[in-house]
Order: structure tokens, then sequence, then C-alpha cells
């Protein structure tokens, strides 16, 4: 199969990306790295009437520190650069941790940050890092701009509350509150694969070592990613120990995820994954947290 | 049907003009439009890796490019490594170590280990097998492929 044809506009500005999105509307699609819509549309899943190649805006390839002692990721920076990053090792260790794992080298070479994140496939590992983190994201359009927390801009399977005529211009990563940890963890049959499950925890402990918040966000269980609130609601003021912990991820699996079965796993065993990484990402957040390791 | 663009590419150090839809992929520009059918074809969505090339000097898949997306770019195929009277040194490990049988997966596979040996040029067996986790080969069973890796990398070495 190849592609249907389509109009193409290779702007060189956001700008005039943004004149090309807002004269299209649904009709355009935004290219970034490819690694996701161009299979698509190789198999005519997607058809788009135009695509709007944003690989010659120069101004959306960037990473750099912010004054709250965390990042700002343009949009378009491929993950190869952020995978390589010393700011990014250093001030969000948990996409340093996470961005090798997403496909394969090859792929990061060309996939970009903000593209896997606009694209919102369930099984995205940047998708549930963003949400763990807190980021924000920077939108823009003709009518302006506006910044959207993480954990309120995946609202469907491949949905977000981009509008037709916006674009994701930057994802901001806050530092991690003194006194928290992070952890990043997933089961796929090969490496590389996508997730069967996967889990991004971050932890923050209070004075006197009790929970203060646990954010923990599973991903390849439902149409986004899917904030275990049960769990960490289990954790709140108590301290995080083995059966805390334990009780934290049982409450994920049984009451925080509703997964489906399918060809990959059955939701059995998907809940049996959110049970396991639950507890280990958490006891590896709260370890990071109490600076054990 | 849509507009053709004129482009300009740099392909294995040949510099060529040509017109093109912008739904072409950059897998069949290379092997219909300029004849460089080394790069080869397996999926169209990713995941074999039969269609890397190189996309100024990093590998990419070439069935998820557009070739108007090359303008301007370099692109380094199989086709640059060697001939067959004088293969490139990593060619020559595959031949000895039986890395290849079909050869279907053999062009990508050597576009990937080309950058990556230059970037590691003392892999682990670990790393050799992360670095071609992209690369889905029907025919050796991987073991072989990671013996001519590992061949060229100690020959480097020597």
């Amino acid at each position: 199969m190849k592609p249907a044809s389509f109009e193409y506009y290779a702007p060189t500005t956001v700008d005039e990306a943004l004149a090309h999105l807002a004269e299209y509307g649904w009709d355009a699609k935004v290219l970034a790295g490819g690694q996701s819509l161009i299979p698509m549309m190789n198999f005519r899943l997607a058809q788009p009437a135009v695509l709007v190649d944003l690989n010659n805006v120069a101004e959306l390839f960037y990473i750099r520190p912010s004054r709250d002692g965390g990042l700002l990721i343009g949009a378009m920076t491929r993950q190869r650069q952020v995978e390589r990053d010393s700011l990014v090792a250093e001030r969000a260790p948990m996409i340093h941790a996470a961005q090798p794992k997403v496909a394969y080298p090859q792929i990061r070479n060309r996939g970009t940050f903000g593209g896997s994140i606009a694209h919102a496939d369930p099984s995205a590992e940047l998708v549930a890092a963003s949400v763990a983190l807190g980021a924000k994201f920077r939108l823009c359009s003709r009518r302006g701009e506006r910044w959207v927390p993480a954990d309120q801009f995946f609202v469907g399977l491949f949905t977000t509350v981009l509008e037709p005529d916006e674009l994701l211009v930057e994802v901001a990563l806050p530092p991690l509150p003194p006194r928290s940890g992070w952890s990043f963890l997933e089961v796929a049959r090969r490496h590389h694969d996508f997730a069967l499950v996967g889990a991004a925890a971050v932890a923050g402990l209070d004075g006197r070592g009790r929970c203060e918040q646990a954010r923990l966000v599973f991903f390849s269980v439902g149409d986004g990613p899917v904030e275990a609130h049960g769990a960490a609601g289990v954790l709140q003021g108590r301290e995080p120990t083995a059966d805390a912990v334990g009780e934290a991820a049982e409450t994920a699996a049984e009451a925080d995820v509703d997964p489906n079965s399918d060809i990959n796993a059955s939701a059995a065993y998907r809940r049996h994954l959110v049970k396991v990484l639950g507890r280990r990402a958490l006891t590896e957040a709260f370890a990071r947290a109490r600076g054990d390791q | 049907m849509s507009d053709q663009y004129t482009i300009s590419v740099s392909i294995n150090g040949t510099q060529y003009e040509r017109t093109v839809e912008p739904r072409l992929l950059l897998s069949d520009f290379l092997r219909h439009d300029l004849g460089l059918t080394g790069t080869h074809v397996g999926c169209e969505h990713g995941v074999c890796g039969a269609c890397t090339v190189l996309l100024d000097g990093v590998p990419v898949r070439s069935c998820l490019m557009f070739a108007v997306q090359v303008d301007g770019h370099e692109v380094t195929t199989v086709e640059a490594l060697g001939t067959p009277d004088d293969l490139h040194p990593l060619q020559e490990a595959f031949r000895e170590a039986h890395g290849a049988q079909c050869g279907f997966c053999t062009p990508g596979l050597l576009l990937t280990l080309v950058p990556f040996l230059e970037e590691n040029p003392d892999p682990t067996e670990h790393e050799i097998r992360d670095a071609i986790a992209g690369n889905l080969c029907r025919c050796t069973g991987y073991q072989h492929i990671v013996d001519a890796v590992k061949l060229a990398s100690a020959r480097r070495k020597a």
C-alpha cells in the first residue's frame, strides 16, 4: 500500500505553520518525525488532505534549562537528542531512563519528543512520563497561546485537547521536588517492543519520612495514560513500608485500571503486571526519595 | 493529482535533481526513480528495518520518509559501502562469519551498524544486540550477525 495523495507544505517558521493550520483545520495533519503518522498513511488508515511538515521549523528544535531548575524541550527535538543530552539526564532522569525504551534507535533518530506526545499512543513511554512528572505543554495557534498540564492533555484514544489549528510547540518539565524520587519500568516481550504494561512513578516524602505525594501512571492499560489515584490515596500521609506499597499496588490493579484483553495480553495478565510494576516502581521511587539510590 | 516538487538531494555523494509527488516514499524514490535497489522494502511501517538508510549520516527508515523531505540533505545507501570486488570491512566480516543468507535484511543492518561501530568501536554482545534490535532477520537467527560485528570490531582494533 502507498499513501493517498495530499497537498504538502514545508514551512520554516511556527507562524507559517500556524497559518496553514488556520486555513485547513481538520483537513490538515502535522508531520513531525513521521514514525507514527507515516505508517498509518502507508496503510491508508490516515489519509490527510494536507500535510504540514515541521521538519524545517528550526525554532522548534531545542533543549534549554528553565529557571525553576527544570527543562524546556522544543516539540520537534529528536528523541535521539533527548536520549543523549546531559541536561536531560541531570534534570529529568525519568525521561533519560524512558527515552531509550521507545521503539528502536532508527525510530528515535527521526521521531520527535513533541510528536510522540501529540500522537498520544496509549503505549507511549513519553506520554506516561510527562503525566507522572507534571509536565506542562505550550500550545500555539493564531488565536494565541495556552499552557495545558499533561494530566489534562490526553483525553482519549490517540486524542488530545489540541484544536485543529493548534500546534504543540514546547514541553516544560519541572524539577523533581526535594525529597522525591522517580521510577520508570515496563514489561515487553522483546526489547523495544511496545510495552505490555508500563509504570511511571514519582514519590515524595515529608520531613518525617511519610508519603507526601505519590504519582503512579500506567501505560498500555487503556485508551491513554492512567493515573492510579486510588493507589496514591492509600499512601498519602503513611510511611511507605513494603506493606503499604503492596496495598497501593493492589489498589492500582483492582480499582484504578480497567485493561482490555487483546492479541498481546489478556486483561488479567495486564492487571497482574500493574500490581507487580506498581509495587516495584513505588518501591524504587521511595528509595530514591530517601536517597538510598 | 497533486503538485510535483523538484528536489535536490545528494545520494552517496552524487547530486540528483528530480521531480516527485509529495506522497512518494524515500524508499520507492531510491529504488524506482534512481534504480538503487540495494535498499529493500519489507513492511512499510517501520518495524523490520530492511529499508534503513543514512540521512545526514544517521540511520532512519526510508519507508517512513517522503522523498520531498530529503531536499537539501545527504542520503547514504548500501551501494556506497562497497562493491563485490572491494567490500567494506563490515561486509567482509559478514561474508566470513556467514552473517547473510538471503540478504534481504543485510543492507539495513549494514547501514545501522556502520555508524554504530564508529561510535562504539568495541561493543559488548549486549550492545550489539541492542543496536540491531530494530532490524529483523528471518534467516540467520542473528548469532552470525553478532559474530560478524565482533569480527569487524576486532579487526578495527588490530
